[in-house]
């Protein structure tokens, strides 16, 4: 439960050296890399895989930017070198199969990669939890229990609208016991946090409000304890927006990996 | 026999003038970039089954669905009795297919029920729009034209319905009266109830039955050449405009060829890129558009579904995703109309960014697909907002500045954010 990671996270060059292969690589991103909120969903994510016994690697400094927000600002040119490049690594490690914690890493690298030569069975971190419940190694116990608490979930739009994936991170919530409601607009019909298509690094153009401040109303209607986040994007908008709402103090805002990890109580 | 003659020379004349017509929108559509969308036959096929003619995403809003539903069958299946027109107007034959008999009587006892749905539901549309003002129908981009244009149609396909219904009412009455050239054919389930209403003498019914016949073929006529200068060429655009639909995950977004050709020279010195055409980057005008986008924008209705759910809209912003394709093709048109007049080579000095679509507009979309998604008949204004990017970023440099400072992090960081690279596994480490 504490937030200390006291496991050694491998990289794709050290495994390389001790002549290893990982079943699967962890595409770290930007976000879960520097960003501090989003830090503790990364490692969180090394847990649950730890946990599993999966064999992992990350590339560590090695890894470089989608170009996903370069892409979505219209800066094509950035995004192929920033693509290329990461192909290039890739590539090189023979790398056969990817899981993100990102929806833009995901969407970019799945959809967008393989047009350039890097063909890669992609994943996001809620599809192989869904995974790991079905098989039975995550089970929701022996951790903090979620039964009966309002949980509502917030789909990304490159998850949700971008590649289809509604289930899964619902999947993941429903094996807590906790009340899952549904906010007025979700699913295919889900309202943007506001960050996506590069907006998460300018500033708003002028309206009458945030779009996650109004995103941030939606949830808040539904009386949850907790609002379940897929996205780091997301992570940051709606937190924010629940600060500014004051209720920081009633509604904790937490990613798919976090409420896995405390529920297995890893 | 004149009367055929004039009824022989009209049809043509008009289907020649729509002809005309259709052959210059294919031909603005055609100003437009190349684009291949001939992949996978079957599922294109699938898809505009499914969306066009089983209207499958309409009932995501169910009442305007129902009633659209009423309008679009009205539509389809009137075209049978259309056939008949024109059959009875050029042999100057009365009521054709009345040999048919009980499938005939069956055919215009539907055809009534359908023309009562068709008037009710174009009266409660136009309630919607203009009495109960609708949010989505009262934008500020359908002041003027739009809005009169909805309203016309609506009004027209009232006016067609009733002419339909008073004719065969009168015909209902001058086969009882075993005039002369009316044969006893049909069943009359709505209009048998319009019949007190009118006169008795023969010679009168003759000249309203005539007359309601002839408004209504001139009508339908006259509705089909409207069609290339209205919103409601949507009837005839859905089609192939849902067929050739993106069918890719929403979240792709294509990768420029060009651009790879240079990446890779720039990798890679000894890669020699493939001699292409030069062209811009990104869209400034609607000739940099595909003819997917143009024809987006000729199949747009204006529902405004998906300004509706688009977050930029919903929080007060300039951003309306029909705005985006209702100035594309308006654009279009005013290109359309320079050619006509002056040869394609002409240069008005104007094109689609700024002088229609500002950059406050573009800038303010989240590329989040809720427009995409929420378009009945697979419209992607998206597309075209990236292209206007891909135009002010990589031909004219110009993004709002925190933009610059994120790619010119990318560029010599590998993150948006201003983190050293040699920090990227920190999470790791500080526990
Ligand atoms: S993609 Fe852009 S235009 Fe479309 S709904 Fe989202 S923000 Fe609006
Ligand atoms: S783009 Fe589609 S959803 Fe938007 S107004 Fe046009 S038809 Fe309606």
């Amino acid at each position: 439960m504490s937030e200390k990671l006291n496991i050694e996270v491998p990289t794709m060059a050290e495994m390389i050296a001790r002549g290893e292969e990982p079943e699967i690589l962890f595409w770290v991103g930007c976000a879960g890399s520097y960003d501090e909120r989003a830090q503790k969903i990364t490692r969180d994510i090394c847990k649950i895989l730890h946990h599993v016994g999966i064999k992992y690697a990350v590339l560590g400094t090695e890894e470089s930017c989608t170009g996903d927000p370069a892409k979505r600002a219209g800066n094509e040119f950035l995004f192929q070198m920033q693509a290329m490049t990461n192909i290039e690594v890739l590539n090189g490690y023979n790398i056969k199969k990817i899981v993100t914690g990102c929806p833009h890493c995901f969407n970019t690298i799945k959809n967008e990669y393989p047009g350039l030569g890097g063909s890669y069975d992609v994943i996001h971190h809620t599809q192989l939890i869904q995974d790991l419940i079905s098989e039975g190694k995550l089970k929701a116990e022996g951790g903090e229990s979620f039964k009966g608490k309002k949980i509502t979930y917030h789909d990304p739009c490159y998850l949700g609208r971008g590649n289809g994936v509604y289930e899964a991170p619902r999947k993941a919530l429903e094996v807590l016991d906790a009340q899952l409601v549904e906010m007025k607009r979700c699913k295919s019909n889900g309202l943007c946090c506001g960050a996506g298509g590069a907006q998460m690094f300018k500033e708003p153009e002028k309206g009458n409000k945030d779009i996650n401040i109004e995103r941030i109303e939606e949830a808040l209607e539904t009386n949850p304890g907790i609002i379940a986040a897929g996205c780091p994007f997301c992570m940051t908008m709606l937190s924010d927006g629940v600060k500014m709402k004051e209720q920081n103090e009633n509604v904790q805002v937490l990613d798919i990996a976090e409420i896995t990890v405390r529920a297995n109580g890893l | 026999m004149i009367s055929q003659i004039l009824f022989i020379a009209i049809t043509l004349a008009a289907i020649a003038l729509f002809s005309f017509n259709l052959k210059k929108v294919i031909r603005n559509i055609k100003i437009g970039k190349a684009a291949d969308r001939t992949d996978q036959p079957q599922k294109r096929l699938m898809t505009m089954i499914r969306v066009a003619f089983g209207q499958s995403k309409m009932v995501v809003r169910p009442i305007p669905a129902a009633l659209h539903f009423v309008v679009y069958i009205g539509f389809v299946i009137i075209n049978i009795e259309v056939l008949e027109i024109m059959i009875d107007g050029i042999f100057g034959t009365h009521r054709v297919f009345g040999g048919l008999g009980s499938l005939y009587n069956f055919l215009i006892g539907s055809f009534e029920i359908l023309a009562l749905g068709v008037w009710v539901g174009c009266a409660i549309f136009l309630i919607r729009r203009n009495i109960l003002k609708l949010k989505r129908l009262n934008s500020p981009e359908l002041k003027g034209w739009p809005k009169s244009d909805a309203n016309y149609i609506l009004i027209t396909e009232i006016l067609l319905m009733t002419a339909f219904l008073i004719m065969n009412a009168a015909d209902a009455k001058l086969q009882a009266l075993g005039a002369h050239h009316y044969i006893t054919a049909g069943s009359f389930p709505v209009s048998q109830f319009l019949q007190n209403l009118l006169p008795a003498s023969e010679g009168s019914l003759i000249a309203i039955e005539r007359g309601c016949w002839w408004f209504h073929i001139l009508g339908i006529l006259a509705f089909l050449n409207y069609l290339p200068y209205s919103k409601h060429f949507h009837i005839l655009f859905a089609f192939p405009n849902t067929y050739f639909s993106n069918l890719e995950p929403k979240g792709e977004f294509s990768n420029m060829q060009s651009v790879t050709n240079e990446v890779k020279a720039m990798l890679d010195p000894s890669f020699t890129p493939p001699e292409a055409e030069a062209g811009r980057f990104g869209a400034k005008d609607v000739n940099d558009l595909s003819w997917i986008n143009l024809m987006n924008a000729y199949t747009c209705t204006e529902c405004g579904r998906c300004t509706s759910v688009c977050p930029a809209n919903i929080t007060g912003k300039l951003l309306s995703p029909r705005k985006i394709m209702m100035d594309t093709r308006d654009r279009m048109e005013e290109v359309g109309k320079n050619i006509d007049k002056t040869g394609s080579g002409f240069d008005d000095g104007k094109s689609l960014i700024d002088n229609y679509i500002t950059r406050e507009e573009i800038w303010a979309c989240t590329s989040c697909n809720a427009c995409v998604q929420a378009c009945p008949i697979n419209i992607d204004p998206l597309a075209i907002i990236t292209d206007l990017r891909r135009y002010a970023v990589m031909e004219e440099s110009q993004a709002p500045s925190s933009i610059n400072a994120m790619l010119g992090n990318i560029e010599n960081n590998g993150a948006p954010w201003k983190y050293s690279p040699a920090d990227r596994l920190n999470w790791a480490k500080e526990n």
